[in-house]
């Protein structure tokens, strides 16, 4: 390991470490604009200058390599002066409109000029202005402020896997733009928002609306899809105004994807601020207690097996143990958690989770994509997915739509059995999958929600075994959830009890009149005709398709607006923390099954979040740990039989838009609009769609 | 003066045949295969020992730059690349060298590449070199026919091939590190070193980047012997060496002389002197527009060799020597360098991009006048913030003319200055 001295103290690095991620450990801060630990070197800001003894010219730190002996000076007059140079350089081009600029107070240009700059300005030619471009919904561009650091170049590449944007022009006149004058079209282009460091890639829905240092920042996890990916929730007041991604290398490293930041402003549009009861057939206002009045009219006394409980995809974990808690004390079995129907097993943890864990699927050698788009279901994962492709000897396969995914696969076609061919070891694939080191299994929920879902979970599980993906210290085994509150729901065993009814078998009993109430958990996505006659309450936070059919609404809490526990597709337990209050007069959703319990002579036995997590926690072991994966025991699941002939199918059509939050978002609308159901998402538009 | 005998481009005025025969008339592919059969290390040592220093402007020992190639070759095959962009103004010694001698070259390309383990050779000239394009596309069809190159180069069994790509005519696709990445298909700006091509260059592969001219004198050294070449010039600059004069002389040529000459005797002997005289003469660049320009007093006497111009703060560069007499405006001359600067600049590090333009307007104004004494202080302080603090040496390229403007000719841009600010009062 090579030792080397910066600013006078001695350090040992390993080798290939750059000069200023050695002084990085020494906590010595050296001034960029290009480097990004994340992205490729680049070079060329050249703001980060050292000088290096015996070298003739300074050097870019963040590219050169530590060398035996090496004698580096990070601030003395040489690099000072090299530093101010550039930024004098920076600066002549860059306009002076800070007080008009959505990055004033978060620029780094601002910052950096503060500390490494001159106190005047010694150009007096012309200026340079660039014309703007149209990169899409999402972000504004002002190219006059770009600095041509090229993260946004690097990001889009290599990252994104789109490379849809590259140095235009040389010279002065170079301009960063599309090479085809049109938006920027990835799931992740909203990260570059954050990647510029200055004021020329701004957040266009929330342009103009705030400036930096009056937002309130909470930490947050997001759960627009199953990741839980780590955010910063910004609020003015009430108002959630933007959500931002943080550091967590476990899952999203520093992404997230557009719909997890552009849905927010779905949070002020849509909702449900107070109760309502159906009367005569219209929803009319109603008070809390009305609203209860007119549940426990219908629902006291009524025989446990004519109640059910259907859970969407966004309801977090203490709602859902509230919720399943009352229906025990109401005596009824009918619960389920899987609006979609998918044939998830609740006995087995390990058969529900994505049991290699995000960041483990980098050790992965082989991969078996089976009845998912991960492009579309998760776009940090997939980015996860082509980073280890970029690594290279890895090999992939796809049974299920096809899509061009940004890392390299075969795509065998979206028949189901070709999975019967592979478990069946009738399918050279399968031989990949054995002489991989580590081969990984990602079964998404196209190919469990399905008639055979059962079947395909087992086929899965054998090849699997088969191949080798579950032994000491790996398992390969993946299911990809697309929804945040289906790992929680199944953890807790929000399923059909002893005798009970599924999600298929709710709506098939109130169609016949065998289930006469149901309580819709912020479930949404389920045919809502097929609730007949029953009396149906919604809990949940917009007004979406089940809140039109409800008989009374109760308001709930969205996720920025709790303290509430999420389990993410890796079994991870998580919370959310409250960014701004519910509106009017919603509660969290938990109280308010809480209250309804009173309502209805059942009173649960907690009153507070804490005496309710510890019961949680006692009945469910996994919640009382927060933000680890505990390895999950492996067992026998799925169910044997025939492979039905449909094709495999993501299971979302629109990547935009996927839940009442998103639903109800301009932003998210205006997208659809602009790249239809999502870039590599081969669904069509459909009426419900913005 | 050299003699006749020693020049080893003796065509380099076209009066002969450039083709197959031709060039074997003049002792072209003579032997090739015993060169080759001398094996590796001999050929790069044999070079190392003739002093030979790259044509292309920085003077890296040539026989030193292949010898960090890998010495067998791994999973990663070696790459030969041939610099022909002659794009610095005033320089034509490499569109000579394929126009009328392209055999030179492609023998060079077949030894240079055996003694760096590569199979395969690209030459990338710059596109407006049309006519030499052909040229040299045809003496590699002729020496494929011939068996020279293919499969088996001169019956010595190393498999070598060679191709032509045409640059797009950027300057900045002349630095060996964009030019690699032009040759893979992408935008021509300069890599980050390290990694240095022989590590790591065309598609990610060991590759060595060698001029025309270095190339093409090859096959000469290894004929006549690295003591022959090393005899002319002065020690560490030895050799003959392709002159381009250019500019205020009687008779502008291309000749090939050694190393080392006066530049005074190079200038009377083959150019036909200095238009009205050696006293008429107001300063040379001596070395293609990136160097600074020197003052008469200085090209007395100076020598024209890396180390000596090196001493006197200019370089020899490409040898592309642009005489300037009195009749010459220079400040204009250099506000007109500066402005090529600022349109090749690639715009990738910010202060050669953001500099070159602030020095060409800065450059115009004091050109017109319409400028402050006090701005060429700034006008110098700019060269230096831009000097070596890029990716390349294209900044510095950008600096140097205007820091030897300001170094030798002050007085003519203060005198711009102050004949406009009189005429204006």
């Amino acid at each position: 390991m090579p030792k080397l001295t910066i600013d006078g103290r001695e350090i040992e690095v390993e080798a290939g470490t750059t000069i200023l991620q050695a002084a990085e450990h020494l906590g010595i801060e050296i001034p960029r604009f290009c480097y990004h630990e994340r992205l490729a070197i680049a070079g060329n800001c050249r703001m980060c200058l050292v000088e290096v003894e015996k070298m003739p010219k300074p050097v870019a730190s963040c590219a050169m390599p530590v060398g035996e002996g090496m004698v580096v000076h990070t601030n003395n007059a040489n690099v000072r002066k090299a530093r101010q140079g550039v930024m004098e350089f920076l600066l002549i081009n860059h306009p002076l409109d800070c007080p008009i600029c959505d990055q004033g107070g978060e620029c780094d240009l601002q910052d950096q000029a503060m500390t490494y700059g001159g106190d005047r300005g010694r150009y007096q030619e012309e200026k340079r202005s660039v014309e703007d471009k149209d990169y899409g919904p999402l972000i504004q561009t002002w190219m006059t402020r770009c600095i041509h650091c090229t993260r946004c170049i690097r990001f889009i590449t290599e990252v994104a896997g789109t490379p849809v944007l590259g140095g235009l022009g040389r010279s002065e006149h170079m301009e960063v733009g599309r090479y085809v004058g049109s938006a920027v079209s990835s799931e992740l282009s909203g990260n570059l928002i954050d990647l510029c460091p200055v004021g020329a890639l701004t957040n266009k829905p929330a342009a103009y609306t705030y400036r930096a240092w009056e937002l309130k920042k909470t930490e947050s996890v997001d759960v627009m899809d199953a990741l839980g990916s780590a955010i910063r929730v910004d609020a003015r007041g009430n108002e959630v105004i933007r959500v931002l991604p943080r550091v967590n290398d476990d899952i999203n490293e520093e992404w997230i994807s557009d719909r997890s930041r552009f849905a927010c402003d779905g949070l002020k549009r849509q909702r449900l601020d107070r109760c309502f009861v159906r009367k005569e057939g219209r929803l009319v206002p109603a008070s809390w207690g009305e609203a209860f009045a007119a549940i426990a009219d219908n629902v006291k006394g009524m025989a446990g097996t004519k109640i059910a409980a259907i859970a969407g995809d966004q309801a977090d974990c203490e709602t859902l143990f509230a919720v399943k808690e009352l229906m025990a004390a109401l005596g009824s079995p009918n619960l389920d958690c899987r609006q979609d129907g998918t044939r998830l097993d609740a006995s087995v943890r390990a058969s529900y989770l994505f049991n290699s864990t995000i960041a483990g699927i980098e050790d992965a050698d082989a991969l078996l994509i089976v009845g998912s788009n991960p492009r579309i279901e998760a776009p940090v994962l997939n980015a996860r997915l082509r980073k280890r492709w970029l690594k290279g000897g890895f090999k992939a396969a796809v049974i299920g739509p096809k899509a061009d995914l940004h890392f390299k696969h075969e795509w065998l076609g979206d028949n189901a059995s070709v999975l019967a061919d592979l478990a069946a070891g009738k399918h050279p694939f399968l031989e990949v999958l054995k002489g991989a080191d580590r081969p990984a299994i990602i079964v998404g929920q196209g190919a469990l929600a399905r008639e055979d879902g059962a079947v395909l979970l087992g086929l899965a599980r054998q090849v699997a075994e088969a191949a080798g993906c579950v032994k000491t210290g790996w398992n390969g085994f993946n299911v990809l959830h697309t929804a945040a509150a289906r790992v929680g729901g199944l953890d807790l065993g929000f399923v059909p009890q002893a005798g009970g009814r599924d999600v298929a078998g709710i709506l098939a009993g109130a169609q016949s009149g065998e289930i006469a109430a149901v309580f819709l958990v912020g479930a949404d996505e389920i045919d809502m005709k097929g609730l007949g006659n029953a009396f149906v309450v919604y809990l949940g936070s917009h007004g979406d398709a089940g809140a039109h059919r409800a008989d009374v609404v109760l308001p709930g809490a969205a996720y920025t607006e709790k303290n509430a526990t999420y389990v993410n597709t890796e079994g991870r337990v998580q919370r959310t923390r409250l960014a701004a209050f519910p509106p009017g007069e919603a509660k969290e959703d938990w109280r308010v099954i809480r209250a309804l319990s009173d309502a209805l002579g059942k009173p649960l036995a907690f009153d507070t979040p804490k005496q309710l997590r510890e019961r949680m926690a006692g009945a469910h072991p996994v919640f009382a740990a927060e933000g680890v994966v505990k390895p999950a025991a492996w067992g026998t699941f799925g169910a044997s039989g025939n492979v039905a002939a449909a094709p495999l199918a993501s299971t979302i059509d629109n990547f935009y838009q996927t839940d009442p939050i998103s639903r109800a978002s301009k932003t998210m609308a205006e997208c659809t609009a602009a790249f239809g159901a999502g870039c590599g998402c081969n669904g069509k538009k459909t009426g419900t769609h913005g | 003066m050299l003699r006749d005998q020693d020049r080893i481009f003796t065509n380099l005025y076209g009066l002969h045949d450039w083709g197959l025969k031709g060039a074997q008339a003049r002792g072209d592919w003579d032997g090739t295969k015993a060169i080759l059969e001398r094996g590796r290390d001999a050929i790069v040592e044999e070079v190392k020992n003739s002093g030979l220093r790259g044509r292309g402007g920085a003077g890296f020992s040539t026989g030193m730059k292949w010898s960090f190639m890998p010495k067998t070759e791994g999973a990663r095959p070696h790459y030969l690349v041939v610099n022909a962009d002659e794009g610095e103004p005033g320089t034509c010694k490499d569109r000579e060298i394929m126009r009328f001698d392209p055999h030179k070259l492609v023998e060079g390309c077949l030894i240079a590449g055996f003694a760096v383990g590569a199979h395969a050779g690209y030459i990338y000239i710059r596109g407006e070199f049309y006519r030499e394009a052909e040229h040299l596309q045809a003496a590699i069809d002729q020496a494929y026919a011939a068996g020279l190159i293919g499969a088996n180069a001169c019956g010595s069994g190393w498999a070598f091939d060679l191709y032509v790509h045409r640059g797009m005519g950027a300057y900045i696709c002349g630095e060996e590190s964009a030019l690699i990445e032009s040759l893979e298909g992408k935008k021509g700006q300069p890599r980050l070193k390290p990694p240095f091509p022989a590590g790591v260059g065309l598609y990610g592969c060991p590759t060595t980047v060698n001029n025309v001219e270095s190339i093409a004198v090859v096959p000469t050294i290894m004929r006549r012997g690295a003591s022959w070449f090393a005899g002319f010039g002065r020690p560490k600059n030895s050799g003959t060496k392709l002159f381009c004069i250019s500019g205020h002389v009687n008779k502008p040529c291309n000749v090939e002389e050694e190393m080392s000459i006066p530049l005074k005797e190079l200038i009377e002997k083959h150019a036909g002197g200095v238009r009205g005289g050696w006293n008429n003469l107001l300063g040379v660049i001596p070395g293609g527009c990136s160097v600074p320009v020197l003052p008469k007093e200085t090209c007395d006497d100076v020598l024209m060799d890396f180390d000596a111009l090196r001493d006197v703060r200019s370089g020899l560069g490409t040898a592309a020597v642009i005489v300037m007499d009195k009749s010459t405006d220079i400040v204009r001359a250099i506000t007109r360098l500066s402005r090529f600067y600022k349109h090749e600049s690639c715009g990738q590090c910010t202060p050669c991009r953001e500099g070159t333009g602030w020095m060409w307007r800065l450059m115009e104004r004091i050109d017109a006048g319409n400028a402050r004494i006090d701005e060429i202080d700034l006008l110098e302080q700019v060269t230096r913030q831009v000097e070596g603090h890029t990716i390349c040496a294209l900044a510095d390229a950008a600096a140097w003319p205007i820091q030897g403007l300001i170094r030798h000719f002050r007085p003519l841009m203060e005198a711009k200055i102050q004949a406009r600010s009189q005429s204006a009062a």
